[in-house]
């Protein structure tokens, strides 16, 4: 071939060698010879995110009615991005802004710095999100006005109106259920701490909110959902550069509960009725609790505790004043599963298992004088009652508490008296922890409490932790009292030194106040419940459930609940029969009887127990009514309270009758489960239906409990 | 020159073989084969976390080997064929890329990317870039034209020139109409590479130059490139002013590889790949990935995979046994050359951002399948040396 072609091949071949050789040094002049600058500029080329929170799921009752749901409402956002590139800022923006919102312009303006920002003031005023996300500086914008301000893009440039899902409560049947419900808050600086450093989109953020309490607080990552993100690439200068990820919010699920809300509006209604029987009686009635609960399930059907609030008031956030007044009227907390009071008579049932559990002939006769001396003190019975020698049915019935403390002293006795030792048998104590007291219930509500079984080892404990105190005391002699009355100072001061010296005994007395429900234990009104529902189906203890399912926001079944079962009662099975064959005398023939006068108890036989539980000082007893029904195939049991409401069967016996009246659909005489607030006359066995645009189909018309089903549980 | 390959002793005593596994050009093959690995393990890096969202991570890298495996079959066929019958064939093969190169003007068809209407839909997601083979057959053909009657003469007549010109002109007119800039601007330097080597007279491969130059002047001048083409032809020189659109992608890409430093951040590792910042980052701007990931030696370890790979072939021209093949060879040594210069300069901001991938690197079947091709080609024209040496 020509020499002219090899010269051009040559050209080419040094072309492309010289070509190659160019990348080379440029590669390395870009890499090593600026390789920092460059690698600090990667640094500062990052991602941020603007998230979009999901709508949060509602919560139905039983029947798929909305017990939380949402409502839209119009935000109006400022994007200051937008802002910036307007003249001073945005001046003239955020002015004809605030006139047309009605709103001092400063407020908007403080709403508009970065928290931790030079003069921004602390939350929620100041803006706790992202840079580049629009800031929400109204809601509840009526619609007029929202759409003058879209219509009128020019005029504000970077503002913009949208609607936002917040939380509505629908109340059916004006059901509150506040403390089941629970509220929601802002984020707090744990959850963010707890979280730990992620970068999951769905990760809590500042703006985000939670759930605070109740439901909410439980099941707040199935409601939650998950927010829709748009990462933008963001340069050196702050500027946007391009979006790198675009994802949706998928909406949270639903939480079905077997709470029923026209069950709870009748024993909310009947919670307040008893309060209000104990203040006609001149006491003071201060607290009180009511909760029904499936037997062989374990799932509350409704709980009620008073005093409550209004749960809308923690929409958009509470203001200060609101939150002391809630502190104030005690009325945050619930009294059915967080407070604890002592369970009075109703404890019985549990000596009688204890009874059962040590041997005593439960078929026996046992004297039932007015009272009886142990150690030197007196115990009566109520009223000074005495019955003479009886049958344990008839003292459960007539609720006699001196054939209790007979059994107790006698227990304690064998136990080896005040030298026992700590782990010495205590069966009262034993059969309490085996019917769940002491311990939390496990109910799917945060913050539970546990209550207290008095014993050997709390008193000991109890001792130790005290003794300092009672011994310096005892040495000092109460000098203060002693100025004014020198007598309660001496009363003290021995009482003090006899603690000093021996108070970790468990002395008769702790024994036979404990086989009574009074001394130390504390219980929840909700572990009396569990206790009676376990007597009720045969000696299952179940852990109390309010959730029975999750639903999809498009109506898919996520998850059902089983019914979980703590334990067996470790009690023989024949005192278990025996209380359940003894229990129904309670309301036909004893203490239980005067509320259910009149009520079908022949052919729906109750089984009850009441309590008076005397407290300390001169405060009035708190009136305990636990029960279940039908006595003879066990469906519900109801276990109502009110503190300083004197006896069980005055003040709480009619509210309990009046909720069975409502369960069975009682009138009268009559027995029609039509007429029962529950629809089919019991609980749904399958979960609530959803339809794929995430409405519920709940019950029509009267039955709905809402006046426009509609508005209910419509995401925007 | 024929003299020179017989005094290739390693030739010599392969020829007498003459086994087709043994004459091969084993160094081009091993070469072609490690940047094809080279390659895919970049474009698993720069895909993975896109494709996490949809499911698999690795589907992309998937449906990458298997455009590799049709690739090597068809440079294996390729490097089998008859010389003499891959000549008389040329003119339809062209034909039949020209055709293809109308497809995607067929409504339904064809598919939009990036501003350029010059892919065809497949089923299975597949898309075709029929440009890739055209680049294939403009060589051939003008290899055709170029060495036809005259193998003895010295230089071409202008009619065959003329020609073979024109056998370059319609395909890269038709890309054009595509917006295609990148790829007309390798047809070009092909076109020029080989009427020079062709022996052509020197006023020619001048005259075609200069024509080149104010051509591309007069264009930019007269807005016969779109503002666009225009944006991105230009970002290159002042990519800090303007951080949106096509400077973007050139800022992003310098980022990506400057911050790479000596060895890089390891594969996988880089932020800028991994976040997506720089965008096409399986494809275009795949070399923006090695220059992070593994830095400044990795980089030079893929440019010198792909001198090895331009050393064989321009040797391959060098000792062809007759201008068809040197033709051939030539159009191959032009096109990997420059398309290579192009896309590794475009991420090295040294060069207009077009849109063109990098040979046997870059994420894109036809590419893959056309650059095996070449590979192929240029096996068979080693072979065909060797034969007539024996």
């Amino acid at each position: 071939m020509s020499e002219r072609s090899n010269l051009r091949l040559l050209v080419l071949a040094v072309l492309v060698v010289s070509m190659l050789g160019t990348l080379v040094a440029r590669a390395y002049y870009l890499q090593v010879m600026e390789g920092a600058e460059y690698r600090a500029a990667a640094a500062s080329n990052t991602v941020r995110e603007v998230a979009e929170p999901a709508v949060r799921g509602i919560v139905l009752d039983q029947a798929g009615r909305p017990l939380i749901s949402n409502r839209t409402t119009v935000v109006v956002t400022v994007d200051r991005q937008v802002l910036a590139q307007e003249p001073n800022d945005g001046a003239a923006v955020l002015t004809r802004l605030a006139r047309i919102l009605d709103t001092p312009r400063e407020m908007i303006a403080e709403r508009l710095k970065t928290c931790g920002s030079e003069g921004a003031k602390p939350p929620p005023v100041c803006w706790n999100g992202s840079t580049y996300q629009p800031v929400p500086v109204a809601t509840d914008v009526d619609t007029q006005t929202a759409l003058s301000i879209m219509e009128r893009r020019r005029e504000f440039p970077g503002i913009a109106a949208k609607l936002e899902a917040v939380r509505e409560y629908p109340a059916p049947f004006n059901v509150n259920a506040a403390h089941t419900l629970g509220y929601l808050g802002p984020v707090t600086e744990e959850q963010l701490v707890e979280q730990g450093d992620t970068d999951a989109y769905d990760r809590l953020r500042r703006t985000d909110v939670v759930g605070r309490t109740g439901l909410e607080r439980q099941y707040d990552e199935v409601l939650r959902g998950k927010p829709g993100i748009t990462a933008l690439a963001v340069d050196t200068a702050g500027r946007i550069t391009g979006t790198l990820e675009q994802r949706d919010p998928e909406p949270g699920d639903y939480v079905v509960t077997s709470i029923d809300a026209r069950l709870q509006s009748v024993v909310e209604q009947q919670l307040q009725a008893a309060v209000r029987r104990a203040q006609s009686q001149d006491y003071k009635g201060a607290s009180g609790a009511a909760v029904v609960v499936e037997v062989d399930t374990g799932r509350v059907l409704a709980m009620a505790s008073y005093p409550t609030y209004d749960p809308s008031i923690w929409i958009g956030g509470v203001t200060k004043r609101q939150f002391q007044q809630l502190i104030d009227d005690e009325s945050l907390s619930s009294n059915v599963y967080q407070g604890q009071f002592a369970p009075g008579s109703t404890f019985k049932a549990v000596s009688t298992a204890a009874a059962g559990l040590d041997g005593f002939n439960l078929y026996g006769i046992y004297p039932c004088p007015s009272r009886v001396r142990v150690g030197g003190q007196t115990f009566r019975n109520y009223e000074s009652n005495a019955y003479g020698p009886i049958s344990l049915t008839r003292a459960l019935e007539v609720s006699c508490n001196t054939v209790f403390y007979d059994i107790a002293r006698r227990m304690w006795q064998e136990a080896g008296g005040p030298e026992a030792g700590i782990d010495a048998p205590d069966p009262v104590a034993e059969a309490a922890t085996t019917f769940g007291l002491g311990e939390p219930t496990g109910i799917d509500l945060p913050g539970e409490a546990g209550g207290r079984v008095a014993s050997r080892a709390f008193k000991y404990a109890n001792w130790e932790e005290k003794k300092d105190t009672w011994c310096r005391n005892a040495e000092e002699g109460y000098p203060e009292t002693r100025k004014t009355d020198p007598k309660m100072a001496d009363y003290y001061t021995a009482l003090d030194r006899e603690n000093c010296t021996d108070g970790y005994q468990w002395r008769a007395g702790d024994a036979l106040n404990a086989a009574i429900g009074q001394g130390d234990t504390t219980v929840t009104p909700l572990q009396m419940a569990m206790v009676y529902a376990a007597i009720a189906n045969g000696g299952t203890l179940y852990r109390p459930q309010v959730a029975k399912g999750i639903v999809s926001a498009d109506g898919e079944v996520v998850e059902t609940f089983a019914p979980i079962v703590t334990r067996q009662v470790e009690v023989p099975k024949k005192t278990i029969r025996f209380l359940r064959n003894s229990l129904p005398g309670v309301t036909t023939d004893g203490s239980g009887e005067t509320p259910f006068v009149g009520f079908p108890l022949d052919r729906l036989p109750i089984a009850s127990k009441t309590g008076s539980a005397q407290v300390t000082g001169d405060k009035a007893s708190t009136s305990w009514y636990a029960s279940y029904a039908p006595a003879n195939d066990p469906k519900y049991a109801v276990v109502m309270m009110v503190t300083e409401g004197g006896t069980g069967s005055k003040t709480s016996g009619p509210s309990v009758r009046k909720i069975y009246e409502a369960l069975f659909g009682v009138r009268g005489d009559t027995i029609d489960p039509r007429s029962s607030v529950l629809i089919g006359g019991e609980p749904l066995s399958a979960l609530p239906e959803v339809g794929p645009d995430g409405i519920p189909v709940s019950p029509k018309g009267q039955q709905s409990g809402v006046a426009d089903i509609r508005a209910a549980g419509s995401s925007p | 020159m024929s003299g020179v390959m017989t005094t290739d002793p390693a030739v010599r005593t392969l020829t007498r073989q003459s086994g087709y596994w043994r004459d091969l050009d084993w160094i081009l093959l091993i070469a072609a084969l490690a940047t094809t690995v080279f390659g895919s393990m970049l474009v698993w890096s720069a895909s993975r976390a896109d494709m996490a969202s949809p499911g698999d991570p690795q589907s992309y890298l998937k449906r990458h080997v298997i455009n590799i495996v049709i690739g090597l079959a068809l440079g294996w066929f390729a490097s089998r064929l008859d010389y003499r019958w891959l000549r008389a064939y040329t003119p339809i093969i062209y034909g039949a890329s020209v055709i293809l190169l109308l497809m995607p003007f067929v409504p339904g068809l064809g598919t939009t990317i990036a501003g350029a209407r010059a892919w065809i839909d497949l089923p299975g997601g597949f898309t075709l870039q029929p440009s890739e083979f055209a680049k294939v057959a403009v060589i051939m053909m003008m290899a055709v034209l170029l060495s036809e009657k005259r193998d003895t003469e010295s230089e071409p007549r202008d009619r065959d020139v003329i020609m073979s010109l024109g056998v370059a002109v319609l395909p890269i007119l038709i890309i054009l109409v595509q917006n295609d800039t990148g790829t007309v601007l390798i047809l070009g330097s092909v076109a020029l590479s080989i009427i020079a080597v062709s022996g052509a007279r020197t006023r020619w491969v001048v005259g075609l130059l200069a024509g080149a130059v104010i051509g591309l002047l007069i264009s930019v001048q007269l807005g016969l490139l779109k503002e666009y083409q225009v944006q991105r032809l230009t970002s290159f020189i002042n990519p800090g002013e303007d951080v949106t659109s096509a400077a973007y992608n050139a800022n992003q890409a310098r980022i990506a590889i400057g911050g790479g430093g000596w060895s890089g951040y390891g594969l996988f590792e880089g932020p800028q790949t991994q976040g997506k910042f720089v965008p096409v980052n399986e494809s275009d701007f795949i070399f923006t990935v090695v220059g992070e990931e593994l830095g400044f030696l990795g980089s030079v370890i893929l440019l010198l995979l792909l001198g090895i790979i331009l050393w064989r072939a321009v040797m391959i021209a060098y000792r062809a046994d007759d201008m068809y093949g040197r033709l051939v060879a030539t159009g191959i040594v032009a096109w990997l050359g420059f398309q290579m210069f192009e896309n590794v300069g475009m991420s090295l901001g040294i060069m207009p951002i077009t849109g063109i991938p990098l040979p046997l690197v870059s994420a894109g079947g036809t590419s893959m399948m056309a650059t095996w091709i070449a590979i192929g080609l240029l096996q068979n024209v080693r072979l065909h040396a060797v034969r007539a040496g024996a």
